[in-house]
């Protein structure tokens, strides 16, 4: 399936490469940089790119292009899947997937492609299996190696990929044995210049940091299991009692692992915590633009609205920004046209507001096009669905974990059209 | 070079020989050539330091290739491993060994194989599966032998082993489709717990299994199309109406096909896009029509994800949303576009909203593209244009809001709005000239400031077309034309050709001496495209004296009425391919590609398909097996595991007596339908489960002895696993179809514990109706039986339609003699005297027990008690599992792990009193053998004997 990977960095150098069958040249690469240049914009490289003898499926992250070389028919979200899983191992191993954390591991890096695809199919991708396998690197584990020449290659077998329970770690032990549960929800959202909502839905996460001795069974229910409409699970989940009861039970693996991606369903209206007044206006002929933006909370069920951020694309035609926040700092590139207003809190007593003018290049004529507004924020100890943890139950070990749940709300793709 | 290197991997340091492959390493990532180290590194192949060992093992397969003769040195430590009592170094020689590109060793290669797979360790055997299309791929000659491997492996029941043995069929042989039907069943219903591209490559290979083998279910859909374009062939519509009466049979879905469908759905909820998306394009190419709807919510969930994965999915939905509008309906703002999204990703959105666009909702799209006409990033722009056009050709309703939306672009600032606005106008007007000659004079206004060649082409070609609407301006345009005619591009210049000649034909008063000018410029063009058209339209259109029989036709050719364009999506009737495929991405077909074959006409066989159905669940006694089936049954594994693993032998001691005794009412529930074991299954295991409690290990071990088909648990150490032995069932007839009239009946024995009494003896029973009608109220009436023998009937089935087939479960307690059970099988109609006679080997179920506890109780069983014979092993019965499945086929008696390698145990118990059956084969070098049987039961060890001796020695 998968016959080589090359590591790409974003000023078009190879910098790592991995073959599981025959070597392949790096040359092939070349039909991916033609596509690079190409795309106006990093990430409008095509994922699949045909060549006479194979073809390129690349994913992009980090900045760093992950380009897998296949040979033949395959599913191209296979490849792709399987490509983000090893991004995800390695920001998992060293806490970043940059390239210097990736030249300074290459070694780990090496070790891990070697396990993960056996002869180009994936054989191994559960962290909990791989940190088995290879132990991620520390500081202190690289000062011990160095001095007593010990490895980072597990001296153990890995039974756990014998395991029945495939995700989970055998021999499991803490001393202070705690799960910790956050509901995370964003809203996407598109609003239309009169402040009208054109679409909006919530789509939630639970990511859970589990660290339990022993093999611990857990349940967890809802309050309103009603309000998820679609979910995905973590292969854990036994689905056969969710169907059944809406009940999450699940043996978890150890550490960090998403448990659950849901969609609150359509028909509930989604609450907007925030909304924007804005006036940007360009006139005919003149070389100034007025930018009025205000923001204020709305739905925010007494809760704050917090680490505000708009950004917004002004049109080419934008040469500089003169703007007065009234909190929070700005910032314009007039090479990108890029703005962005670090808010911070929203006080509903004082609406934070970004007021100015924009110089135009002299002589041309207005834009046509209006820009939008992208905004970002947080609130805490919300769910915006009102989704709620009824209960959180271990069975099958004897000690008392310690339990919590957090909520939070954040914007996802949250839109402003003006 | 390199000589530091070469001197740290001599050293005698483990520490230096690391650092020195951790460098060499470091090289191969950054793509230098490093193979001159070979014959120092290979040196260490066999080194104690199990990371250097793993190092080195990279640097072996990377360079192998290279170095033949060289790496040839290190194949004797892989060929010690392949024999290693631990597991993971066999199979992780087995995996190095058949990485390694070395043409000279693929006979070793294919006999590591072979063995591993048929190695007791699940995880081996999985590692063989994976090394199968490695060998292949280096020699395609192995192709028979590998087939006959992966045709071994294809039985294999556990999840571990089902995803990688797939992937090498998909590799080697996907035209077999014939191996899978034996295992269709079972890899339904292991599906839900393969690891996940495992699930991928599985679902892939059975969505085109299934169009080879049952009916299409939307077949009456097809079937309309159908009839219409007969129709319309008047000649062939009578043929036609005879199709249709003679096909008009009622649809009925194969149980099998409903299986597939039900056992891929709960997969929509995986966290993996791949397996999302496989199930998808399953449902797209499977499901009846109406079903394809559920898979609609999970794509639209993949939008979320990463933007490569939008990407593909956008291609896959845009396809779909071609055939199956009404799936994507409800989420029609989910592909509403954002300004921070990718051109590409936009561009697909686009797609599936023009696709998407119906008379109700054309208003809102038309809307959403009203606002992203005003985007900065103009290709965006250019592509909604042409979204635009898309929708007026398709939804007449808006046709003439969508012209005069894009006559007010062509007033944009921006020239490739304008310019592409005029080549989608051009399309549209054609559809209905007359109504819009202002719109042609407005556009032919544009020529002067518009400079996009396409554009001002289609400008031209407009006016030429229509020039009869448009009389007064169009010899002006061709005035203006003319003076500018070298400077402009090719594409241009053509049209301008066209137009003179048109204006030549309807208006030759005022156009003559300009259409003669720019002939005669197009004569001296650089370009021979022009200069060749210009001589082909002179000499049509001017009347010469040798008059040219083409011109009295000119205008017949030129103002030919030509048929309006068809703006059509470039993703229309992409689902020849397989969605999800790299086929169906690029629109082309990729290497490999296996073509999704059409439906059947009439449905294959479905039989080939019955494993004598109970096998699947029926592993033998030892059988330490991996569940199936289904995922919640995680907390069952939790305890399995937890306690196997730590098992000591007087605790299995214990077992091996009690194990069958303890049969757990709370399972009653579980039997009957066979075709849906796995669920039932479950629940009473969990039921089971609870009643027992969780921490009572030993107990729950009985259990799952007791429902052993439904647990594999994987023991860590290989001492204590016993291979699993797989043998088919074999099936007896009940009654024929003829003295059934019709109705056929079979039984087998399902070797699994009958749920509501111990004692009795599970006969699974298939009914298959033959006859035109239904057949109702079967049932079992008037047992005539021994006394001491019991009888325990199926439910009543009330109905068995034409051609269906049934199976159902009965439970005979035979009082541990082969006496037949007689009686009458009813019908509504009729009854039939029918018997079952047990085979003796039927009479007991297996018996877990270790090889001193067999010993001890074979002590107790001498004398009066033992018959031993000596036979000569058959010809087809040399290797280890072959006797151990001869054996096991003769009777349901389980294998007994054993020191040595000549001697096969085995155990079991009779029924009815719990007599101990003990096996023993003993192999000699010359091919003979010695068959002990131990029972208190002599009549039973006798007649098993025979049976024993007469399997082996075929």
């Amino acid at each position: 399936m998968i016959h080589s990977l090359f590591l790409v960095n974003s000023s078009g150098d190879i910098f790592l490469e991995k073959h599981w069958k025959s070597v392949v040249s790096r040359s092939v690469c070349d039909y991916f940089f033609e596509a690079q240049e190409r795309a106006s914009e990093p990430e409008n490289v095509p994922p699949v790119i045909p060549t006479p003898h194979h073809y390129l499926i690349s994913v992009l992250r980090h900045r760093i292009y992950f380009v897998a070389v296949i040979q033949s028919e395959v599913p191209p979200l296979f490849v792709i899947e399987f490509l983000h899983r090893v991004v995800d191992t390695f920001q998992d191993y060293f806490g970043v997937c940059t390239e210097a954390a990736i030249k300074d591991n290459v070694v780990v890096v090496y070790e891990l492609l070697e396990e993960m695809l056996d002869n180009g199919f994936p054989l191994a991708t559960e962290s909990n299996i791989l940190k088995e396998l290879i132990k991620p690197p520390t500081i202190l584990r690289t000062v011990v190696n160095t001095i007593t020449g010990s490895t980072n290659v597990g001296e153990q077998l890995p039974t756990g990929q014998l395991s029945v329970v495939p995700w989970r770690r055998t021999g499991v032990k803490y001393t202070n044995n705690e799960a910790y549960f956050d509901v995370v929800e964003e809203i996407d959202a598109i609003i239309d210049k009169s402040g009208s909502t054109i679409t909006a839905e919530i789509q939630g996460v639970i990511d859970a940091c589990v660290k339990l001795s022993g093999m611990p069974d857990l349940t967890l229910s809802f309050m309103n299991p009603r309000l998820l409409d679609d979910v995905s699970f973590h292969p854990c989940v036994r689905f056969k009692r969710w169907e059944a009861e809406r009940i999450l039970s699940f043996i978890p693996p150890d550490g960090n692992f998403r448990l659950l991606s849901y969609h609150v369903s359509s028909q509930n209206l989604v609450a907007i915590p925030v909304y924007v007044k804005h006036n940007i206006t360009f006139r005919e002929g003149s070389s100034q633009g007025r930018f009025e933006l205000t923001l204020g909370p709305k739905q925010t069920m007494g809760k704050a609205v917090e680490s505000v951020l708009v950004s917004s694309q002004l049109p080419r035609g934008v040469l500089n920004v003169n703007l007065n926040p009234s909190q929070g700092t700005y910032t314009f590139d007039p090479v990108t046209k890029l703005l962005s207003w670090d808010v911070g809190k929203i006080n509903p007593q004082k609406l934070p507001s970004l007021k100015g003018s924009m110089s135009l290049q002299a002589g041309a004529s207005k834009p046509d096009e209006n820009p939008t507004i992208n905004i970002q924020f947080k609130i805490q100890q919300m769910a915006i669905s009102g989704l709620k943890v009824n209960r959180l139950d271990m069975y099958g070990e004897k000690y008392k974990p310690f339990k919590g749940i957090k909520y939070m709300t954040k914007a996802g793709k949250f839109q402003v059209r003006t | 070079v390199h000589d530091d290197l070469k001197e740290m991997l001599d050293s005698n340091k483990d520490s230096l020989k690391l650092e020195a492959m951790k460098r060499i390493v470091a090289m191969m990532a950054r793509g230098k050539n490093a193979s001159d180290l070979f014959p120092a590194v290979v040196k260490n192949v066999a080194c104690k330091n199990i990371e250097v060992k793993k190092l080195v093992y990279v640097y072996l397969v990377r360079y192998a290739e290279e170095q033949q003769d060289l790496a040839l040195l290190s194949i004797s430590t892989f060929q010690r491993g392949l024999k290693d009592p631990n597991q993971l170094i066999r199979a992780s020689a087995l995996r190095v060994l058949s990485s390694i590109r070395v043409t000279i060793i693929i006979p070793i290669m294919m006999l590591a194989i072979k063995d591993a797979a048929s190695d007791m360790s699940p995880y081996v055997r999985k590692t063989a599966a994976h090394a199968i299309p490695k060998l292949y791929s280096l020699d395609p000659e192995q192709k028979e032998p590998l087939i006959e491997v992966i045709e071994k492996l294809l039985a294999d029941k556990t999840t571990l082993v089902a995803g990688s043995v797939v992937m090498a069929f998909e590799g080697v042989c996907p035209e077999r489709i014939d191996l899978i039907h034996k295992n269709y069943r079972k890899l339904c219903n292991l599906l839900i717990d393969v690891e996940e591209w495992g699930q991928v490559v599985i679902i892939n290979m059975l969505t085109r299994y299934a169009r080879t083998q049952f009916l299409n279910p939307n077949a009456n859909e097809v079937l309309l199309e159908e009839g219409e374009e007969k129709e319309f062939y008047g000649s062939d519509e009578e043929e036609g109406k005879e199709e249709k009466v003679e096909k008009k049979k009622p649809y009925v879905m194969d149980p099998d096909h409903r299986l597939l469908l039900r056992n891929t759905k709960p997969l929509l909820q995986s966290r993996n896009a791949a397996v999302v998306m496989a199930v998808a394009q399953l449902y797209f190419h499977l499901a009846p029509k109406a079903e394809v709807g559920v898979t609609a919510k999970a794509l639209v969930r993949l939008l979320r994800s990463h933007s490569e994965v939008q990407f593909v999915v956008l291609q896959n939905v845009a396809t779909m949303s071609i055939k199956r509008k009404g799936m994507f309906e409800t989420y029609l703002k989910s592909f509403y576009i954002r300004s921070t999204d990718p051109t590409q990703i936009k561009v697909l959105k686009l797609e599936v909203l023009t696709n998407l666009a119906t008379e109700t909702s054309i208003s809102i799209i038309l809307r959403e593209f009203q606002t992203y006409i005003k985007s900065m990033d103009k290709d965006f722009v250019a592509a909604t244009i042409q979204a635009i056009g898309r929708c007026a050709t398709n939804i007449g309703e808006v046709r003439d809001t969508c012209l005069n939306g894009l006559v007010q672009l062509l007033s944009n600032r921006d020239e490739l709005v304008v310019a592409e606005s005029v080549v989608v106008i051009k399309k549209l007007l054609q559809m209905q000239p007359e109504q819009h000659s202002d719109i042609i004079k407005h556009m032919a206004k544009l020529i002067e400031n518009i400079q996009v060649p396409m554009a001002r082409a289609s400008i031209l070609w407009l006016i030429g077309e229509y020039c009869e609407h448009v009389p007064k301006i169009a010899p002006d345009v061709l005035r203006k034309m003319a003076k500018s005619f070298t400077s402009e591009e090719d594409i241009v210049k053509l049209q301008i050709l066209n137009l003179a000649a048109k204006l030549y034909l309807t208006n030759s008063k005022q156009t003559k001496l300009l259409t003669q000018y720019v002939l005669n410029l197009a004569k001296y063009d650089q370009n021979y495209d022009i200069r060749d058209r210009a001589r082909f339209i002179r000499q049509l259109i001017v009347p010469t004296d040798k008059g040219g029989a083409l011109s009295k036709y000119a205008k017949k050719l030129f103002l030919a009425l030509k048929p309006a364009p068809i703006l059509e999506s470039p993703f229309k009737d992409r689902d020849h391919f397989q969605l999800g495929s790299l086929s169906h991405l690029l629109n082309v077909k990729a290497g490999g590609y296996q073509e999704l074959p059409d439906w059947p006409e009439t449905a294959p066989d479905p039989s080939v398909r019955n494993v004598e159905v109970m096998d699947a669940v029926c592993c033998h006694g030892n059988c330490n097996s991996k569940r199936v089936g289904e995922r919640s049954s995680g907390e069952e594994r939790r305890t399995a595991k937890k306690t196997t693993e730590p098992r000591s032998e007087s605790e299995s001691e214990e077992e091996g007596k009690e194990s069958s005794s303890e049969s757990s009412e709370s399972e009653s529930e579980s039997e009957t339908e066979s075709k849906e074991e796995s669920e039932p299954d479950t629940e009473a295991k969990r039921n089971a489960k609870k009643k027992v409690g969780v921490s009572n290990g030993l107990e729950l071990l009985k259990l799952f002895w007791h429902s052993r088909v439904l647990f594999v648990c994987i023991l860590p150490c290989s001492a204590q696993t016993i291979s699993p032995t797989f043998s088919s069932l074999k099936t007896y007839e009940l009654l024929h179809r003829l003295t059934g009239e019709g109705l056929a009946v079979g039984y087998c024995f399902g070797r699994q514990p009958f749920v509501r009494d111990p004692h009795m003896v599970t006969v699974q029973i298939q009914f298959t109706n033959h006859m035109d009608t239904e057949a109702r109220n079967l049932r079992v009436r008037e047992p005539r039986l021994q006394s001491g023998m019991r009888i325990k009937e199926f439910p009543e089935i009330e109905v068995l339609p034409p051609g269906e087939t049934v199976t159902t479960v009965m439970g005979i307690d035979f009082c541990d003699s082969t006496q037949a059970a007689n009686f009458q099988l009813c019908t509504h109609t009729r009854k039939f005297c029918v018997s079952i006679q047990p085979p003796v080997g039927e009479l007991m179920a297996p018996v877990f027990m270790l090889e001193n506890e067999f010993k001890k109780e074979q002590g107790q069983l001498m004398g009066m008690n033992e018959i031993k014979e000596t036979l000569v092993l058959g010809e087809a019965c040399q290797s280890d599992y072959a006797i151990v499945q001869r054996v096991t086929a003769a009777a349901n008696v389980g294998q007994v792990p054993c020191g040595s390698d000549q001697e096969y145990r085995f155990a079991g118990k009779t029924m009815t009193s719990n007599s101990l059956v003990l096996v023993t084969v003993i192999t000699k070098r010359d091919r003979t053998a010695q068959l002990t049987v131990n029972c208190e039961k002599m009549v039973i060890g006798t007649m098993l004997v025979k049976d024993i001796l007469h399997a082996l020695s075929q």
